[in-house]
Parts: structure tokens; sequence; C-alpha cells
């Protein structure tokens, strides 16, 4: 249970806000969600409405709104390629082309040992340092900037050993 | 000239806090706190003329003037959600100057007579946001922050709020939403922030720049300030460029300096000397401007900058060579504002999703010029109808690129027998193109 497991983590998110705005907190703690279970899953999503005492429902549609969340199991690392504009002048389609045919997959899919799923994804504030990436796992968020095919796919084995 | 904003460009270790101290830093915050009212702070700030970073340019000092007046809480909000493609200074500045940005917050706060202050950064910037937390940390240690400060009675926190990806939550009211835990969407206005902003209370939201610039106007005074730059546009600008240049980044100069002396004095010059097509001032949402001399020789200051035609907005500023296929941006721009509508109207959200799929199909040269016309028209029906301006956003560049660049659509289309050559097969930059 999260509630249980996170206890101090949930309570020093909860102090950031007004004892009567809990619901302030329906972001961080569904970020600690996914970290837990991989995606958000419904028992997380019952889970979370309890302890900020709203609805399941309204948890559900913060899930459906927001891009960084996921309601179901994808690969084990988000490899996001920005192929925004900015990025795609400095060739970050091609990248991502090229990085998808290394790892046998489309745009979008998972590979098929079930490690990575390679998405293309607007702009994330990197632009002048294109090609880049973003990995989303359990651990959190990380930059990977001024990328090669080959640099990201280092990064990649090296994220699959774990 | 030295940075106001990019500071650490001149101080090696500046996101050090006794580093930052031994250079004077919150000094400013201590004087505010211990030796002048609010009303005085917020005298200054308007007197030095600067205006909000974010996009729209409103005077800063003149936005906290607004604030309803005997409430019992006032909030100060922090907007560093930064998601317009071709943003990338405000990370810049909480990685490598985070205590000027968290002193100008609480500067802020003061001015506003708020006791909390948060820090609303885009999910993406986890990373920078955990960094924020042990900066912040560092400061209710030290005293900066907490019960009693100096021993007065004022109270101040801050803290960091993190979304989950979408550029709406940009638009400050849609932040606000985001912040008390709902779907970002844009509320209607009025009331505004100032009246009845974070849980209804009366809020001042800026932006990051904006904020880091507040503790050196109050240690320097407002008419120092104003002396930097050109009237009616005070201070420096981080200007981030990208795309086509050789040395893309972030470059602060005071308001005025040229668009040609950016690209070619500071960032470098075009890659293989070739010409600029075509530029963007304010990210994916600004007017398409081609790279003419008239252009180029335009002042970057908000009034030269509207006297074109369009808006210095962040200064995210986006060149493009000759190479490009202008068709092929504004399917790159489509994309994006149809991604990030929020749903919430109908003409954005019918309007960007039927833009976009005219566009898919120019980029697949399956379009008629009567369907290019179809887009011109749809972009002006979504034109003025929309309940915030992301809408309008998606129209700027469509229609102005259209107006400009409408060859580079034309060639797309089946039946455009001026086409000397067979269009390329994919929507991609044309390599061998010659100047359009
Ligand atoms: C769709 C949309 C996205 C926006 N994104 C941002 C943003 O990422 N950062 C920002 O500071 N302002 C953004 N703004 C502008 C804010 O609404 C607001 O004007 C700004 O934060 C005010 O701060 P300032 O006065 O310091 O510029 C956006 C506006 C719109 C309509
Ligand atoms: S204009 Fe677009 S983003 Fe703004 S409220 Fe309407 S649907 Fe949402
Ligand atoms: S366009 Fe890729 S990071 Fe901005």
């Amino acid at each position: 249970m999260l509630a249980e497991k996170y206890r101090s983590q949930i309570e020093s998110t909860l102090a950031k806000y007004p004892a009567d705005q809990k619901r302030s907190a329906v972001m961080q703690l569904l970020y600690i969600a996914q970290s837990e279970y991989g995606y958000v899953t419904k028992e997380a999503m019952q889970e979370v409405a309890d302890i900020l005492e709203i609805e399941p429902t309204q948890v559900a549609s913060i899930v459906g709104f927001y891009s960084l969340y996921y309601d179901h199991k994808a690969g084990e690392h988000h490899i996001q390629v920005c192929t925004d504009l900015p990025c795609a002048l400095r060739g970050a389609d091609k990248f991502a082309e090229d990085l998808c045919a290394k790892f046998g997959v489309k745009l979008g899919d998972t590979t098929k040992d079930g490690k990575f799923t390679i998405e293309g994804v607007m702009c994330l504030a990197a632009c002048d340092k294109a090609p880049m990436f973003q990995v989303q796992n359990k651990e959190g968020i990380k930059y990977y900037e001024n990328q090669t095919v080959e640099s990201a796919a280092k990064v990649m084995e090296e994220l699959g050993k774990k | 000239m030295e940075h106001i904003v990019l500071r650490h460009r001149d101080i090696p270790d500046l996101h050090k806090l006794d580093v930052y101290i031994k250079n004077g830093g919150f000094e400013a915050f201590k004087k505010v706190v211990t030796t002048m009212k609010p009303e005085e702070v917020i005298k200054v700030v308007q007197d030095s003329g600067l205006r909000g970073r974010g996009g729209a340019g409103f005077p800063t000092g003149t936005k906290w003037s607004f604030l309803t007046k005997n409430r019992p809480t006032y909030y100060v909000v922090c907007n560093s959600d930064e998601s317009e493609p071709g943003t990338f200074k405000d990370r810049e500045i909480m990685e490598k100057n985070p205590f000027q940005l968290l002193e100008g917050i609480m500067i802020a706060a003061y001015a506003a007579k708020a006791n909390v202050a948060y820090n609303y950064l885009r999910g993406e910037f986890w990373q920078v946001a955990k960094f924020q937390d042990e900066c912040i940390a560092e400061l209710r240690a030290q005293g900066f922050l907490g019960k009693n400060l100096f021993g007065t009675n004022y109270s101040l926190d801050v803290f960091t709020h993190l979304g989950a990806g979408a550029y709406i939550c940009g638009e400050e009211s849609a932040l606000l939403e985001s912040l008390e835990g709902k779907l970002g969407q844009p509320r209607l206005k009025p009331p505004f922030p100032a009246d009845k902003g974070l849980y209804e209370m009366p809020t001042v939201v800026n932006n990051t720049e904006t904020l880091t610039n507040v503790p050196m106007i109050i240690t320097k005074g407002a008419e120092w300030y104003k002396s930097i730059g050109v009237p009616n546009s005070a201070g420096t600008k981080v200007m981030c460029v990208s795309g086509h240049v050789n040395k893309p980044g972030n470059y602060e100069f005071a308001f005025g300096l040229t668009l040609r002396q950016l690209i070619y004095d500071h960032c470098g010059g075009v890659p293989s000397g070739k010409k600029v097509k075509a530029v963007m001032l304010s990210g994916a949402s600004s007017v398409v401007l081609s790279g003419s001399d008239d252009i180029l020789d335009m002042a970057l200051d908000y009034d030269s900058v509207a006297k074109k035609g369009s808006a210095l907005g962040s200064a995210s500023i986006i060149v493009m060579d000759e190479t490009v296929d202008m068709s092929w941006v504004l399917l790159k721009t489509c994309r994006f504002f149809k991604h990030e509508s929020c749903g919430k109207c109908t003409p954005c959200r019918e309007g960007t999703y039927w833009m976009l799929n005219i566009m898919e199909r120019v980029g697949k040269n399956q379009v008629t010029k009567a369907d290019i016309d179809l887009l011109n028209n749809v972009a002006s029906q979504i034109q003025g109808k929309c309940l915030c301006p992301l809408g309008e956003f998606a129209v700027t560049p469509m229609l102005s690129g259209l107006k400009i660049f409408r060859a580079d659509f034309d060639s797309h289309a089946t039946d455009a027998k001026a086409a000397a050559k067979p269009a390329p097969a994919k929507a991609a930059p044309k390599k061998e193109a010659v100047a359009g």
C-alpha cells in the first residue's frame, strides 16, 4: 500500500499545501504510484483517491489529461525523443528513425523484451542540444542531450542491464 | 556586457549558496523585509520598467499593484512550465542560478504580502525540481525561509510543484487549476489571478526570468535597470536561439540588439553560409517572418518587433535556412497545437484537428490547391473564437506562413502545374532547394 510504504514522502508532499487543499498533492502522489507499480493501476488510483479524500474518477481524469502518466503497461523505460520543430531542424526526425531501426521497432512501439518504449515527444526545453531524449522510468526523468544513435544505444544498453 | 539573469556565466559556482551569498546574495531580500514596506518594493519594480518575460510583456510592478486589498491570504506563483517549442532559458536559470530566482520569488512574495510561494515546474524538469528542493532546504536551514525572518514578524515558505506534461499549464489560469490538483484547463477571465487566483485568493503569477531580474533591481535601483535597454523595453532579455545557427543557445543582451547581430555576431551565422529563409521570434506560436534584410535589421525590443507585425514574446528565436520547406514547418507546429489543445472549447479542439488533417495530406502530396485554400479558411475561422490564447497561437504561424510561403504549400498540390519538378516524396527539409 502506498500510504504505508511512502508515508514520509506523502506527508511532506501534503505539507506543501493548505490542510483543506489536499487535492493539490494528486500530481506528486501519482508519480509515487507510477514509480511503485510501473504505471498507474486502477488500484493505485483508488489508493491515491483515498489518501486525498477525492473520487477515483477525478484521479483517473488527471491520469488521462497529463502526458507523463500512463494507465497501461509499456516498456520499463520510456525513451522519449524530442521531434518537435527546433530539434527536427537539427536532425531529430532522422535520429529517432535510426534509433528505432536499430532496436527493430516503430516510433511508439515497445521492444520485444519489454525493456523500452521509444516515443516521439513535443519540445523538452533542450532545443539547442538536439538530438536529445529523456528517459522516464521508475527512478524519474533524466535528460540526455547532444546525442548520436551510438551514444543513445549505449545509454539504453546500460539501462537494459539494470 | 555583464549578465543580470545569466550571472552564473560571470561568476563561477553561483549555484552554491555560499558563493551566491558572497556575491551579495539575499541582501536585497533582507533589505526589503527589514527596511521597506511592500508598496515601496512594488514602486521600485514599477519604476524599473521591468516587463513580464513569459510572453505577454506586461509591466511587472503594475501587475503586483493590482492585487485585491484586504484579503486574508495572498500567493506568489512562479511559472516555470517552459513548454513553448524553442524556449529553454528558465531551465538554465534554475540549473545554474537557482538562488537568484528564489530570491526574486521571495521578494515578490514579500511585496505581495504572501507567506507561501510556489514554483510550478513542467513535469519533465524532474531533476531540476529536485535541485530546487535542495536549494530551498538550504535556505530554510540558514534562516532565509521560515518564521519571523530577520527578527521581523514576516514568515515565508517556498515550495516546488511538478506538472506532468501539458503545455497549456503554462497559461496562468490553467497553471493555477493544475496546482489545485485539477485538469490544466484555462479559467474564464475575469476574475483575474490578482483578484481570484490560487485557492480563490489574490495571486501573482510571474515567469522565472522575470523574477530572476528582481533582486538586482532592488540592489542597484530602478534607475540603473531602466538605463539598460531602450525606452519601453528596460533591461536585458535572454534569447533562446535554436534551429539553423552555428551556435544555438541562450544569449542575454540589452534590448535593442538587431536580429542580424544576434545571428551573425553572436550565434556564428547560419551553417554552410546559407541564407536565412524564415524566423519565428517567440517559438512555435509566433508569426512567421521572412529572412529579408528588413527583418534581419529589426531591433529586438517589444516595440520594434511589434512594428513588424510580430511579438517578441519569450524571445525563443527559431532560425530556418533556405533549404527548409515551410509547409513541413507548419506541419510541425500544427501537430504541436493539436496535441496540446486542452479540448475545453470547440474552435480550438476541432480547428486544430482539421488543420492537422489537411497539413498531413500536404506532407503526403495528397492535396489540391483548393484544400490549401480550405486550410486558410479553417485557420481564419478559429481566430478570435477561442477561450484562451492557445487557439490563437495555433493559427498565427499558419496564417502568416501561408501568406509569405504559399508556394511551399502549393508545390505539394497535385494540381499545381506551376511546379516544374515533381514534389519531394515526403515532408522533410528539402536538401538542395534554392532560396525561396
Ligand atoms: C498557451 C500558453 C502557454 C504559456 N506558457 C507559458 C510558460 O511556459 N511560461 C510562462 O512564464 N508563461 C507562459 N504563458 C504566459 C502566462 O499565461 C503568463 O502570462 C505569464 O506566466 C505571466 O508572467 P510574466 O508577466 O512574468 O510574463 C503562456 C500563455 C499561454 C496562453
Ligand atoms: S483555446 Fe484550446 S487550449 Fe485554450 S481553452 Fe480552448 S481548447 Fe483549451
Ligand atoms: S524542440 Fe526539442 S527540446 Fe525543444
